[in-house]
């Protein structure tokens, strides 16, 4: 049993001594401590995004449970537990009860690889990584695991027997193929810049060369857009349009089941900011100082730079949450077509230019971290940005609503009914 | 293509993503930021209801404590909801009172007819709003009731002064 789990543990990190019991308790303390901190931090989302809500529409939101209503996310989970689990008579019962779980279980698993501090000096063991599990594939782990959470969105849209349900499931996956393509493609950027597809090397090359949301800012935006997309919020909502699809994939849940739901989307939202933070505001990293990147590693360090790391977190919360109640939802072919014909082209132009600047700056000679390369990316990065956020932004709809008719067809629609008072509705 | 669809077209050339999406998050930020919330924080706070609000029924009485209503009938008579039961007594000095005068708040339309219409300036109906009760048949309201409540009374609409000044 015990050999069983120190050969796991050499699979996720095979630097380590597979005898390495310190390694197995702090392992241990770190996943329960970051996955407590992970739910609260959830729970309280929630409450956040209500009061955020109300304070945008010049309400108060929920105030009355506790402190400023800081009970009420401990209420709402009493309330939903207490409620009649209804389950539809003809769906498919096994996939409907495992659904919720296969939604909420990848935003959390995604969380793992994520460093959030600096090493902490630990008296007497060394240095213990401020990371669940530091694999050495973590980005690619990220991708892997993050797009696995629509299975139990789409699942549930199938399960439920429900053609609104399915419909919003059918979404929730379309959406998700198209957006993660635009998003793989827009971190490739950061994987050419780093060099490595550990998490940590992301930030230290981060940490030496200068934030990547500034040398690479046409990346966050794509990999920003693709987020909104991945965690299904507005304005990419489409799975649940409640205008169209009462609540999509979830219009059969009721209960504790359907409250797995929204946490699922505010366990992507937490994990999508970390995400973002990670590839391109430095994950833990301490702007315009190398103080917090070097040895000795201090607790001071860790702390400050854990601090840094959950302020980050919580700001990207935020401009979720503030983005939700500012934006309309998107038709659904603009959806796509924003996806394919927008941000993916973007994203395959963005590479070349990155890979090539890249390419010809190493072969130049010149060192990473002197200031002519990172020169030469904020130039690049500022005719980009000029391009696509000032030129191209005017004067273009996605998928405009009279783009699947023919000009000329509009046109003599229109002479008809210019002539014809029934046709205006004048002579009814 | 049904016969009706308008094709309407966008406005192209003002359109744009990026921007206009700033310039949302900067709006609706400032609602963000403004003090000035519209909520009532409702059992503590509560809003001033006009004058002319017409709620829950109210008998006033004399200054002996008996109602006022002398049992005249006008009040059923003209109820359009039919709400309103009277049962006429008559005392020793010949008086007419109300031995019975229930009004059943559930059946109750609020038209204001029996105020309006009482000789006496008997029956009124309340500025009032907060009637939940525990069952349904202490909706009925008797005239011990109507004539216990001691909420303010409806100003009904008077032509010399419409706007209610």
């Amino acid at each position: 049993m015990t050999h069983a789990l120190f050969a796991l543990l050499q699979v996720a990190d095979p630097q380590r001594s597979p005898t390495d019991g310190m390694f197995i308790l702090f392992g241990l303390i770190k996943a329960v401590a970051a996955f407590g901190i992970y739910m609260l931090c959830v729970a309280y989302t929630t409450l956040a995004e209500r009061r955020v809500a109300g304070w945008i529409q010049d309400r108060l939101g929920p105030n009355r449970v506790g402190w400023e209503g800081f009970l009420q996310p401990i209420a709402d989970g009493v309330k939903n537990f207490m409620k009649e689990e209804a389950l539809p008579g003809s769906g498919n019962t096994v996939l409907f009860i495992l659904a919720p779980a296969m939604a909420f279980v990848p935003a959390m698993i995604t969380w793992a690889v994520i460093p959030f501090g600096s090493p902490l000096p630990v008296p007497g063991v060394g240095l213990v990584d401020m990371v669940v599990a530091d694999l050495p594939v973590g980005f690619l782990f990220t991708l892997a695991i993050s797009s696995l959470g629509v299975y139990g969105i789409t699942i549930a849209g199938w399960s439920s027997n429900n053609k609104y349900a399915l419909l919003g499931g059918l979404r929730a996956s379309a959406q998700m193929i198209s957006y993660e393509i635009a998003m793989g493609m827009s971190t490739v950027c950061v994987l050419l810049l780093a060099g490595n597809v550990n998490l940590n090397a992301v930030v230290a090359q981060q940490a030496s060369q200068g934030w990547n949301v500034v040398l690479l800012t046409l990346a966050f935006f794509i990999f920003a857009v693709a987020g909104l997309a991945e965690t299904n919020r507005v304005p990419f909502d489409l799975p649940e349009a409640e205008s169209e699809l009462i609540a999509g994939y979830h219009a059969e849940y009721s209960s504790m089941r359907y409250s797995m739901f929204p946490l699922a989307e505010y366990a992507n939202i937490i994990t999508s900011s970390s995400l973002m933070i990670t590839l391109f505001f430095g994950g833990w990293d301490i702007p315009f100082t190398q103080w917090d990147n070097l040895p000795p590693w201090t607790v001071t360090k860790t702390l400050l730079t854990m601090g840094l790391y959950v302020f980050k977190v919580m700001f990207f919360v935020f401009a979720f949450i503030w983005l939700r109640w500012t934006l309309p939802r998107f038709r659904y072919d603009q959806l796509m077509s924003l996806g394919w014909k927008v941000l993916l082209p973007m994203a395959l132009v963005y590479i070349t230019v990155v890979a090539s600047l890249v390419l010809g700056l190493d072969a130049a000679g010149l060192a990473r971290t002197s200031y002519a390369y990172r020169g030469a990316f904020l130039g690049m990065n500022l005719v980009f940005v000029v391009l696509v956020f000032w030129v191209l932004d005017r004067g273009r709809i996605v998928s405009p609503a009279f783009s699947r008719l023919e000009r000329d067809r509009i046109t003599r629609l229109q002479t008809a009914a210019a002539r014809s008072d029934l046709l205006t509705g004048k002579g009814a | 293509m049904a016969i009706t669809t308008r094709v309407v077209e966008r406005p192209v050339n003002e359109a744009s993503y990026v921007r206009a999406t700033f310039q949302g998050l900067a709006l609706t930020f400032k609602h963000l930021v403004d003090p000035h919330k519209v909520t009532v924080q409702y059992p503590e706070e509560k809003w001033d209801i006009g004058p002319r609000w017409r709620g829950t029924h109210r008998m006033l009485t004399t200054e002996d404590g008996k109602a006022k209503c002398v049992a005249c009938g006008l009040c059923p008579t003209v109820c359009p909801a039919n709400c309103i039961k009277l049962v006429p007594g008559v005392d020793a000095e010949g008086n007419r009172y109300p031995a019975v005068f229930d009004i059943d708040e559930f059946r109750c339309i609020f038209c204001g007819y029996c105020q309006e219409v009482c000789p006496e300036e008997a029956i009124h109906l309340g500025r009032h709003y907060e009637n939940a009760e525990y069952d349904r048949k202490d909706f009925v309201y008797d005239l011990t009731r109507l004539t216990s409540q001691t909420h303010a009374v409806c100003e009904m609409w008077d032509p010399a002064d419409p706007r209610g000044e």
